[in-house]
């Protein structure tokens, strides 16, 4: 099957396809506590979390604009309008989906996708799901994955609250504060003991409105012993006004619980990608970042692992690809707060036509985290004069007997490469994709079938055009 | 008959340095070339100007393919009229499969899907004739490849694209005596298959000694200072180029280096 991988095209139209605004319901542009609470009114919120909301907006005005990575000046958030509602309840059938909505994810190939592969879907739709499912044999098992709107008002309220935004408090960073104000949609997932997920479940995250922002929550669980892949997608049609996405993702892996996290983002790049994604980590537990970063126009993307119990493992696999106008901050970051942990970082990254691509990577071994390892792998592939790769790597060790190792590379594509793959037919535009697309294959090597040919698609698509 | 490749004149500079000094070759149909010469005469560089390798400038002179004039051409449509290289460091290529990169190659060159069942028998096939172990395919392209392997690797391309030009740079050097019996046999089938016409660049005669060889050139200097029949060979091996250098046209350039 790999060989569909490059020889098949894909229509960049499918991405950009925009849906008329009709009959949605869209809340007033800016942040006051007015709009705060008219969200909260909107979304039937418990008590505590309309004043979990206000709070939060308070810490927002009080904190101040991050300065040490790329510029966000071009985001203004008095025209973001943080709140747009489709016109339809989450249904849990997709003929039950609006038309236009539901041939926007059939043009993304979600409905497709969970018939032949998934164990669940969730498919949001600017600031609501608009479908969820998950198959039978999955909930038998006692698997949740619901909307986190259904989540704060179900059975499991209990378990939301006493987790939502606990890894990331609204006063870890303005966005979060942002977040944790105007937060909509998103999916709660909750894997009980010993329970193994066999194929993944997916949350699919659309913007369709113009000047918007989204703002999804996704809390997972994976308790004892259980093992869970969830695979988190995104995409939106390009306009020429900012659009906004500060989305936060919570991951608890409990005791020898295993999970794996997949992204792949390819937001349209008039987007600022401000995303918090964090994982706790308990004893011999394992958390497994997988992802793709080749949308937005600037994003600052550093998905951050706290092992805590002795012998949790933390591995991320990622590859970023900033092409014209876009500028990727993008790593990861990792806190050994135990003994015998370990952290692996592979990435690699790709600057095209003027892009920056920034490899920002933290790791902190803490006194107590005795026997621990940690190595940090970074490659960069610069595909012409104009574009930048820089490499931030920081370290903190406060621990003798730990194994830590950083190695960086930085290249560009060979012609010797580009003129063997020539020499058997392949035009010169084919051989470069062909030898990114290699490049990148730490993260397509990681990710199911289909996704990895998207991503190729993505890639590919990035590479037409890049020649003379 | 018409020739199938007719070079008048070639010159050729890489980077400052001329390498080529007006070379002229020809080669027929259905015909087996040998190139010989001491290092650093412009033999590789003869095959990738013929090639199209862009780091190599063409500065004079032509190069006739099946009465096109390629001289202009880009590697790639020289590909798809048929010339076929097979590298001396076949390059590694990770993130695309042996068996990929052959299917794609050969749609490219004939602009049509290939099913994939049809394809996957003949790649099975002629894997076997090259003593390849079949997991290859599936392997990413030369990476990790032994250097054995990765010829192999291209006397495997060469037999399923079925170019009708095939240039040979020393596919057989570094190779141990049971893979050279390999290679030489898949060039055997490539000449009962597909008819093709080779130009060989060697060192050694070994991988000669199962073909019947039409014509062999001596290049030195840049220059093709002598051309012969397969004897000429032979002579080679037993005197060395020195010798030969002696004894050649005394208007040869390459006289006095």
């Amino acid at each position: 099957m790999s060989e569909k991988t490059y020889v098949e095209d894909i229509d960049r139209s499918v991405y950009d396809i925009k849906d008329a605004e009709i009959d949605n319901y869209r809340i007033e542009e800016g942040l006051t506590p007015d709009i705060v609470e008219k969200i909260s009114e909107e979304k039937n919120d418990p008590d505590w979390m309309r004043e979990f909301r206000l709070h939060s907006l308070d810490v927002y005005n009080k904190s101040i604009m991050p300065d040490w990575g790329p510029s966000i000046e071009g985001l203004d958030m008095d025209h973001i309008a943080t709140y747009v509602r489709p016109n339809t309840k989450m249904q849990g059938s997709w003929e039950d989906v609006p038309k236009d909505i539901k041939e926007t994810f059939e043009r993304l190939g979600i409905p497709e996708a969970e018939r032949k592969s998934l164990a669940g879907v969730g498919a949001q739709y600017d600031s609501e799901l608009v479908y969820h499912n998950v198959r039978a044999d999955v909930e038998a098992q006692g698997v949740v994955y619901t909307d986190m709107e259904s989540a704060l008002n179900g059975p499991y309220a209990d378990m939301v609250k006493e987790h939502f935004m606990k890894l990331v408090p609204p006063t870890d960073h303005k966005f979060a504060a942002l977040h944790g104000a105007v937060w909509s949609g998103g999916s709660f997932v909750y894997v009980p003991k010993g329970v193994h997920v066999s194929i993944p479940l997916q949350s699919y995250f659309r913007l369709n409105a113009k000047g918007a922002g989204q703002f999804e929550h996704t809390l997972i669980i994976v308790d004892e012993g259980a093992d869970l892949h969830f695979i988190e997608g995104c995409s939106a049609p390009k306009y020429n006004v900012a659009n906004l996405h500060a989305g936060c993702v919570e991951l608890y892996v409990k005791k020898n619980a295993k999970l794996r996290y997949s992204t792949i983002e390819n937001w349209s790049k008039n987007m600022y990608n401000l995303n918090t994604k964090r994982a706790i980590v308990e004893e011999g537990g394992t958390i497994e970042w997988v992802s793709g970063s080749f949308g937005s126009h600037v994003g600052y993307l550093y998905p951050s692992s706290i092992l805590v119990g002795r012998g949790a493992k933390m591995e991320f696999t990622g590859v970023t690809f900033a092409g014209e106008g876009q500028n990727l901050d993008t790593g990861a970051k990792v806190v050994h707060a135990a003994p015998e942990t370990t952290s692996y970082m592979n990435t690699r990254s790709i600057s095209k036509s003027g892009g920056i691509s920034t490899f920002r990577s933290s790791v902190e071994v803490r006194k107590n985290a005795h026997k621990s390892k940690a190595a940090v792998s970074c490659q960069s592939l610069m595909l012409d004069s104009q574009s930048r790769s820089d490499t931030i790597p920081a370290m903190d060790i406060r621990c003798r007997d730990v194994a830590v190792g950083h190695e960086a590379k930085i290249g560009s594509i060979s012609d010797d490469a580009v003129f063997y793959l020539m020499s058997r037919g392949m035009s010169e535009e084919e051989a470069r994709a062909l030898i990114v697309s290699g490049f990148a294959d730490n993260v397509s090597k990681e990710l199911p079938l289909e996704y990895a040919i998207e991503m190729n698609n993505l890639i590919r698509l990035e590479m037409v055009g890049s020649i003379g | 008959m018409s020739n199938l490749l007719e070079v008048k004149n070639l010159h050729v500079r890489v980077e400052d340095k001329e390498i080529l000094q007006g070379v002229n070759l020809t080669i027929g149909e259905d015909e087996t070339h040998v190139l010989m010469g001491p290092n650093g005469t412009g033999k590789s560089t003869f095959g990738y100007a013929v090639t199209g390798n862009p780091s190599y400038t063409v500065t004079e002179g032509q190069i006739i393919f099946k009465g096109e004039d390629i001289t202009e051409l880009a590697v790639n449509e020289r590909a798809k009229r048929g010339i076929f290289l097979s590298f001396q460091n076949p390059l590694e290529v990770p993130g695309v499969t042996l068996s990929a990169f052959i299917r794609s190659a050969l749609e490219q060159k004939t602009g049509e899907r290939i099913r994939l069942f049809d394809f996957k028998k003949k790649l099975k096939e002629t894997m076997e004739l090259l003593n390849m172990d079949p997991s290859y395919a599936e392997r990413d392209l030369n990476v990790g490849f032994s250097g054995g392997e990765k010829k192999k690797a291209e006397i495997l391309q060469m037999l399923m694209l079925e170019p009708s030009l095939a240039i040979l740079d020393e596919t057989d050097s570094g190779l141990d005596v049971d893979a050279v019996k390999t290679v030489s046999n898949g060039i055997k089938i490539f000449k009962e298959r597909c008819k093709g016409s080779l130009l060989i660049i060697t060192h050694s005669t070994r991988i000669l000694e199962s073909l019947k060889v039409d014509v062999t050139h001596v290049m030195s200097g840049g220059y093709i200072v002598k051309e012969g029949g397969a004897d000429l060979v032979n002579q080679i091996n037993e005197c060395g180029f020195e010798s030969l250098c002696k004894n050649c046209n005394e208007n040869c350039p390459a006289r006095g280096n």
